[in-house]
């Protein structure tokens, strides 16, 4: 399979994602520059995290209008799996390609600290495989990660299973201690009703090495490479 | 040539830690009687010479698909003429 890590002014994880999809799981992967809008040779789209636009409006509200964006939208309505790290879950929020959107974290302040969100769906492009109730340890670094939406949206997420990780505590129970940001549920990651676009705000490229304190991350791309592995499908 | 203003507020219903962290400042300062504080942004926007409705029209649709998010925000447009 060959990824795409889309590239946007002040992405900066983007060569953290190609460093662990390339060098630590050994996939074909390319970067694609925000201007561009061929993806045809791509079997995945990853949106990393970084300060797209300097969050400039809203996080994410100006990247979403990048001419890749439109090809990331038609990409994602033909099926193709896509990810969105961080800023590039806020910026799929703001392309309208994932529920629900973020405010500024509860205790306002900018969060860069391992937490740990439990698996609460396996049947993702990101989470395929592994065992469901896994609780998997990885960085948030974010100031707006507090996910949003009307009561009746998150129960409908609920309902559909569209709830993809949630911050627990490291033995997975739920905790308004271990909510950092204070996100409405819980909620880490959700996928879109037809669950090949998925969003997560922790970050599984800075934890997918155990020289760097936690190699959970690595599931997550794995589980990704599974998916699009040719025996897969 | 038409000046619009847009005032962008989080919806009632959506918590602001923002307003809530000024709003604590304002009480530890001594402002007893503030009972609440909302924030949210404000844009001036100059257009070319074109007729007050379309004006209307124009930034009504700038202030929906790019200044406000509608899933957490509401936004209110003002034109002069």
């Amino acid at each position: 399979m060959k990824v795409g890590v889309v590239v946007f002014p002040g992405s900066n994880c983007d060569h953290d994602t190609v460093h662990v999809l390339g060098e630590v799981c050994g996939q074909d992967v390319r970067l694609v520059w925000h201007k561009d809008s061929d993806l045809r040779d791509l079997d995945a789209v990853v949106l990393p995290g970084g300060f797209s636009y300097g969050d400039y409006l809203r996080t994410g509200a100006i990247a979403r209008f990048s001419p890749v964006m439109k090809a990331v939208g038609e990409f994602a309505r033909a099926g193709g799996p896509v990810l969105g790290i961080c800023n590039g879950f806020q910026i799929l929020q703001e392309a309208g390609l994932l529920p629900g959107a973020m405010l500024r974290n509860g205790g306002v302040k900018f969060l860069s600290q391992p937490v740990h969100v439990r698996v609460e769906r396996t049947d993702t492009l990101v989470t395929a495989g592994i065992p469901a109730g896994r609780v998997l340890t990885m960085p948030i670094a974010h100031g707006e990660g507090n996910f949003n939406a009307e009561p009746e949206e998150i129960a409908r997420l609920e309902g559909e299973g569209q709830v993809v990780f949630r911050y627990t505590t490291k033995d997975g129970r739920l905790d308004p201690a271990a909510n950092v940001n204070g996100s409405t549920a819980a909620i880490a990651g959700v996928c879109n009703a037809a669950r090949n676009v998925v969003g997560l705000m922790p970050h599984p490229e800075r934890a997918s090495e155990s020289e760097l304190g936690s190699a959970d991350g690595r599931q997550v791309f794995e589980a990704l490479a599974r998916v699009l592995s040719p025996a897969a499908r | 040539m038409p000046k619009a203003r847009v005032y962008v507020t989080l919806k009632k219903s959506v918590f602001d830690p923002q307003g809530r962290t000024i709003h604590e400042a304002l009480r530890s300062m001594g402002y007893e009687g503030v009972a609440d504080v909302r924030q949210g942004k404000f844009f001036e926007v100059d257009l070319e010479s074109m007729p007050a409705e379309r004006a209307r029209e124009t930034v009504d649709e700038i202030a929906r698909r790019v200044l406000a998010n509608p899933v957490i925000e509401s936004y209110r447009v003002e034109v002069e003429p």
